[in-house]
């Protein structure tokens, strides 16, 4: 049987991207009359606008009309959770980017060059660029959240030893590789139908009615795949797709918004950089006794999703690691810069970089292996295995999965190898570092772990399937596809994978969190199931058998001691009136979580993986470069182990990225000035270690009951990454004594490495006598 | 006038193969893209726009042409968003909706992605799928790290690359499967059998132009000589024109600053333009030769710029980009400049039939303003042999190491009499208006002994010759320590204390 569950097959479109066939949004054939619009704005980071000049416009070569605030019929705003995100500035502009107004010509070149004609009169006022001053003025966009376990204050006191830091974490730009767009299309009776690149269409549609003053059943939302999401195609699309279905509303024409790179990047968010204050008490061995953070995160001007992120990063600031006593604040800054958003990982990566970053200076404070502190802190099986948010941990793996990897990489005498290079070498120093993951599975707010699905059966017993999950290259399709194809034991190319559609299913939540085929691959099951069981009743009946003794497989049905074509049974049963689709709905079991107490069991399950990474960093330059990468790495009982082993290796390189060479970069005007790949850089192929090996943990079938015992993989990989960063620190540290904490922000650019570098032996006095 | 190729009348309209047909268009707008061409006006959507501004490889297409000696095809991957579809006059584009055989079977290629599970989202790959069509008909057998320099200008957020490198080495095995007796796009390098090559040939010739081409569209027009002399008496009759050579600076113009260009000269026909001849005492270079032909010859003489010019853009921009157009432009950033510098380069300038040589050194006069007079333009580059040069070292310092652009690049190259410093070149890009030499380092290097307290010296004056800006490369400060530690790192690389770099460890 073709495609069954655990096999790897290629990605259901990879024969299309490959020769260009695959339509994305843009590729879609356009309506005659179709409007092209682009976004007109802000130049300033924080101002009132006195007034706007339009005429030069509107008068602009193929320009058909232009909208601004006062055109929404509806409500102003694309706000996923607080409605705080204005579509157009109404009479403030609160960051440079933000979208004032919109026009609509002819061509897209003659938008573009129209957008930019306007004269806007500003006041300027007040900004607050960076999160630190955001704390001190108390500019939030949401009130700080504090998260406490045992007493870290007493426990600090009393602990043998005790360091405190700082550490500034930048953001990451998600850099899907196909931008923003959207396409309305008016249709009968003033209602919409939308083609976007979404995560989340059901957001969209919700969002779109209330723009435009409609309701949900008056819009539909459709989106076959996007060139890559990352969390950047969550809630950020909405402001896109309003934009497109305002012009529609209002001219009656179809209208296509896609954003020139550039303006993409100036006006979407990103991942959340952070300023990170720990204090830790700790004995000599390396036991962690109490931490407290103090994490501060770049919003930028609205809430958008950094309420649930920055929870995310509280849960996580545990990683691995049994933290007796604990005290986490988290400050959600008001910037006056891009409102941040979702980014694969959606907060958890900064918590889990700072408390990685926290087991190093202990190590190093203590003149150990980090790998020997961060083994004696992990979590235990049967005791100390209770989160600091109350959840027990159930299906903790990660020491013999560390154990495993520890071996398998050889990194003991790696790590005497590098030890006796450095003392060889002057300029050149090397280093390697292993950090492992845990990573909470599940949306963190309870309702959303739902999901539901289409199926038909056809005649001829070929499939329509449907669910509410989105296609961003993750494989999604792919692997709800196998799941269907192994529930009904027919060939996958029998199944007819489909566009996500808010009219087939609705309701539907994002595509994020990793959920995608926990929650649409079991969605699509049910139904699957609910026709099978009618398939067999009817079997039953039919030839006169029990019901047990039909049996589907491979492409057949065994009846008794007769076998027929699957397809054969399904007409016999609609020859018999049989109903032969079905929904399936599904919903996540054991998860609650209460927000007021920070306590619950938000996740259903953990994932765990962990990295040992080794670079060569340059003293005189601080360039610096991937040597050897190892990963292993827990998905349960893979669906598709090569779907899979891409997500790994995706996220890893993605998170190397971000902790790299990917720098945002603000001047001080607050005009971020990284907006395009020639000054925003993404890792290129030469990038990748030349000797990476990845494996899949084997026989780790998941012990919660997950669509065939499978784990999520979407997010996790990205924080093996940390292993990266580490490395670097620890190739750093080589140019001093030991006992000295290395102070390297991220992203370890060649002038933050060397910037360390420098620090170090300006402290170190012992290295230069 | 000179008697030449415009004795006869200029033509009006262009034309190129796609698909074995030859189009002809006749009223193309001069800075309409290749990209927008395809997608727009053919709706053939394969390829991708993911940047606009060549950075980013999703609209990669393939670009064959008549080698200079009218007998070969050469085949070379750009960038479809900067290419202005005029420069394809003459030639045949291949996209990657060109790649199906024609029973509806994947090329090799595209197979080997597939097998290799080197797509996730989709929407790199054809980009992706063109590069590597170009490395299969240019590179029989290519080690790892020619694919990475061939996917260079390529990126991919979803996958992490390791699965398009292995469908790059898994490619050649695909296709010994496969009859190319009868396709020309089959074969790959060495595999071609005679027929579909002199098929091709014969085609690209039948489109092959002699005479000048003159567009006129949306008020815009581009004139495309096919000699020296009518390019230099079209630059001093319309002094104000924008020559174009390989459009990966001026592309950028139009398709991100809006710029009108109103009139532009097109220097790609000019075969002079392109010539790149050795001799005795120096290598001549033609102002358009493009990045991809000068640098070989330029390596073979100086080894030492290798990784420079590896590191130099992407393919795609190098086969398009020309050494002239990156002199011209006069960036501060510019990467040939400081390791030109250092030779001693001497730039040919031309103004209707006046010739004049500038030294390099004399050339930028201030932030992108040049000694280039109204009507003048640069005809020639002058590299002295010979290799005086042993002493020549490169260096490029960027966040990434593959397509960025220089946050510091530096050249140094040092004459020696036994111990003592005779010649002292020290040329720097990234801290100062210009690609600069650093004079007062120079003076403090002359006539001293070749040791580390010479080299200390000339370190602590190098705060003279140059004061840096912060910007989103790098900060003034870092700019600065690196530029002194880079002569620290060749002092230390000349006397064989460093022999390795990070950049090219354990990749050999
Ligand atoms: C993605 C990308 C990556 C890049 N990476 C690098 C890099 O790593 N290092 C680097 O240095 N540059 C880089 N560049 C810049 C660019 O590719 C180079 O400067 C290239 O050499 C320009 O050559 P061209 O032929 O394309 O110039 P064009 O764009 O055609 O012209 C550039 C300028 O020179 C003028 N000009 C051209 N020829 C002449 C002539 N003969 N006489 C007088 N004026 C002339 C033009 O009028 C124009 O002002 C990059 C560009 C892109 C888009
Ligand atoms: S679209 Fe990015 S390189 Fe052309
Ligand atoms: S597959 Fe998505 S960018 Fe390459």
């Amino acid at each position: 049987m073709k495609g069954s569950v655990g096999s790897s097959i290629p990605h259901d479109s990879a024969h299309l991207h490959v020769s260009g066939e695959a339509s994305y949004t843009d590729d879609i054939a356009e309506p005659r009359d179709l409007l092209h619009l682009a976004i007109g704005m802000s130049e300033r980071a924080h101002a009132r606008i006195k007034s706007i000049d339009l005429q030069p416009v509107r008068s602009a070569v193929g320009v058909v009309d232009v909208i601004l605030v006062d055109d929404i019929p509806g409500e102003n705003n694309c706000g996923p959770v607080v409605h705080d995100d204005p579509i157009f500035a109404p009479n403030r502009v609160q960051y440079v980017g933000q979208s004032i107004f919109a026009v609509a010509a002819e061509t897209v070149d003659a938008a573009r060059k129209a957008a930019r004609l306007a004269i806007v009169d500003y006041e300027d006022m007040d900004a607050v660029l960076d999160p630190l001053e955001a704390v001190e003025k108390k500019s939030f966009v949401l009130p700080s959240e504090t998260l406490t376990r045992g007493d870290s204050r007493s426990a600090l006191k009393v602990a043998q030893n005790r360091l405190q830091g700082r550490v500034h974490l930048g953001g990451q730009d998600q850099f899907y590789l196909e931008g923003q767009i959207a396409m309305a299309l008016p249709r009968d009776d003033g209602d919409l139908f939308i083609f976007s690149s979404t995560q989340h269409p059901g957001e969209l549609q919700t969002l779109v009615a209330a723009a435009t003053g409609k309701q949900a059943k008056d819009v539909v939302v459709e989106c076959r795949r996007m060139g890559g999401a990352f969390g950047g195609k969550e809630s950020q699309p909405a402001l896109i797709a309003c934009i497109a279905a305002l012009m529609t509303q209002r001219t009656g024409r179809a209208c296509k918004l896609r954003l020139d790179r550039d303006d993409d990047m100036r006006l979407t968010g990103k991942r959340h950089d952070f300023i990170i204050d720990y204090d830790v008490g700790f004995d000599d061995d390396g036991n962690i006794g109490a931490v407290e953070f103090v994490f501060a995160s770049r919003c930028g001007m609205s809430a958008d999703l950094s309420g649930a992120i920055n929870d995310r990063t509280m849960f996580h600031c545990d990683n691995a690691y049994y933290l007796p006593n604990l005290n986490v604040i988290s400050h959600r800054c008001k910037t006056n810069t891009v409102s941040n958003t979702a980014f694969r990982g959606f907060g958890g990566p900064q918590g889990m970089f700072a408390i990685e970053c926290v087991i190093d200076d202990v190590a190093r404070c203590l003149g150990i292996d980090a790998l020997d502190v961060r083994r004696r802190n992990f979590y235990g099986v049967g005791e100390r295995d209770i989160t600091p948010y109350g959840q027990k941990v159930e299906d903790n793996i990660i020491a013999e999965l560390v154990e495993q990897l520890h071996a398998s990489s050889d990194y003991l005498s790696r790590v005497a190898e590098i030890r006796s290079f450095n003392a060889q070498n002057e300029v050149l120093k090397r280093g390697i570092a292993l950090t492992p993951i845990k990573f909470g599975i599940s949306f963190t707010a309870t309702h959303l772990n739902q999901a539901g699905a289409l199926l038909h059966i056809y005649t001829d017993g070929t499939v329509h399937l449907n669910h509410g999950g989105t296609e961003m290259g993750q494989g999604l399709f792919t692997k709800v596809a196998q799941v269907v194809a192994e529930e009904l034991q027919i060939d996958i190319d029998q199944i007819k994978i489909t566009a996500s559609d808010t009219s087939k299913v609705p309701n539907a939540s994002a595509t994020a969190a990793s959920s995608g085929s926990d929650l649409n691959g079991k969605a699509a099951q049910a139904a699957a199931r609910k026709i099978k069981g009618r398939l067999s009743r009817f079997a039953a009946e039919h030839f006169g058998v029990a019901e047990a003794e039909v049996v589907f497989k491979r492409n057949e049905v065994l009846v008794g001691d007769n076998a027929m074509p699957f397809k054969e049974l399904v007409r016999l049963a609609w020859f018999a009136r049989t109903s032969l689709s079905a929904t399936g709905f599904y919903k996540t079991p054991k998860i609650h979580y209460d927000r007021e107490t920070f306590s619950g069991r938000p996740f259903y399950y953990y994932t765990y993986g962990a990295a040992v990474a080794e670079v060569v960093i340059d003293t005189l330059t601080g360039e610096n470069r991937l040597l050897r990468v190892d990963i292993l790495h827990d998905c349960g009982q893979s669906l598709n182990p090569a779907i899979d082993k891409g997500q790994i290796e995706g996220g890893f390189i993605q998170g190397a990225g971000w902790l790299t060479t990917e720098e945002l970069w603000w001047n001080e005007r607050g005009e971020l000035k990284t907006h395009a790949p020639s000054t925003y850089k993404i890792p290129t192929s030469s990038d990748v270690p030349i000797d990476f090996r990845v494996d899949i943990l084997e026989s780790a079938a998941n012990r919660e009951e997950t669509v065939f015992r499978s784990k999520a993989v979407g997010e996790p990989p990205l924080m093996l990454a940390l292993s990266v960063y580490h490395a670097l620190k620890d190739a750093v540290a080589s140019t001093a004594s030991d006992g000295q904490a290395v102070l390297l922000q991220a992203p370890a650019t060649p002038e933050s490495v060397l910037n360390a570098v420098r620090a170090l032996q300006c402290t170190d006095t012992t290295d230069h006598a | 006038m000179h008697p030449s190729s415009s004795d006869k009348p200029a033509a009006e309209k262009i034309s190129f193969l796609l698909d074995g047909e030859i189009i002809e268009i006749n009223d193309v707008d001069p800075t309409r893209t290749v990209l927008q061409y395809l997608r727009e006006d053919l709706r053939r959507t394969g390829t991708k726009e993911g940047c606009a501004e060549g950075d980013c490889g999703a609209c990669t297409v393939v670009v064959a042409e008549l080698d200079h000696d009218g007998e070969s095809v050469r085949v070379r991957a750009v960038n479809s968003c900067i290419q202005f579809l005029a420069t394809l006059d003459g030639k045949e584009l291949i996209t990657v909706e060109s790649l199906r055989g024609k029973d509806g079977s994947l090329h090799p290629v595209q197979k080997a992605m597939v097998d290799c599970h080197g797509s996730q989202c989709g929407f790199c790959t054809p980009g992706f799928v063109m590069s590597l069509l170009a490395l299969y008909k240019n590179n029989a057998s290519p080690t790892r790290l020619d694919v990475d320099d061939a996917l260079a200008g390529n990126l991919c957020r979803c996958t992490g690359y390791r699965p398009i490198v292995d469908a790059a080495l898994a490619m050649y095995d695909e296709s010994s499967q496969r009859d190319a007796s009868d396709d020309w796009l089959l074969g790959a390098k060495g595999t071609n059998t005679e027929k579909p090559l002199q098929e091709k040939i014969s085609k690209l010739k039948s489109i092959r132009r002699t005479n000048n081409l003159a567009i006129k569209q949306a008020g815009r027009r581009l004139s495309s000589p096919r000699s020296v002399a009518e390019l230099a008496d079209l630059i001093q009759a319309k002094p104000d024109s924008t020559l174009l050579a390989g459009g990966t600076d001026v592309g950028l113009w139009v398709t991100k600053r809006h710029r009108e260009l109103d009139e532009i000269i097109y220097l790609g026909n000019v075969a002079e333009l392109r010539n790149i001849s050795v001799s005795a005492t120096h290598i001549e270079i033609g102002a358009a030769a493009t990045l991809s032909d000068v640098m070989p010859v330029l390596v073979e003489h100086f080894p030492a710029l290798q990784e420079l010019f590896v590191r130099f853009a992407s393919p795609p921009i190098r086969n398009a980009g020309t050494l002239g157009g990156n002199i011209a432009n006069a960036s501060p950033i510019g990467d040939s400049m400081p390791a030109l510098l250092a030779l001693d380069t001497v730039l040919v300038l031309r103004e209707g039939q006046q010739q004049r040589e500038l030294p390099l050194d004399e050339y930028y006069v201030g932030y992108q303003a040049t000694a280039l007079q109204p009507g003048e333009f640069l005809e020639k580059i002058r590299v002295p042999l010979p290799a005086s040069s042993s002493g020549l070292q490169t260096y490029k310092v960027s966040k990434r190491f593959d397509q960025d652009i220089s946050a510091i690049c530096a050249a140094f190259c040092i004459g020696l009499d036994g111990d003592e410093i005779v010649t002292a070149r020290v040329a720097y890009g990234g801290l100062a208006a210009i690609p600069k030499r650093a004079k007062q380092c120079e003076q403090m290097l002359l006539g001293k002994a070749f040791e580390r307290a010479t080299i200390d010296a000339a370190i602590n004056v190098l705060d003279a010759d140059f004061q840096p800006i912060d910007d989103m490369r790098a900060s003034a400060e870092y700019r600065m320590q690196v530029c002194r530690n880079l002569l620290l790192r060749f002092y230390l690389e000349s006397t064989g204390a460093e022999t390795e770099r990070v950049y090219g460890y354990n990749r050999a």
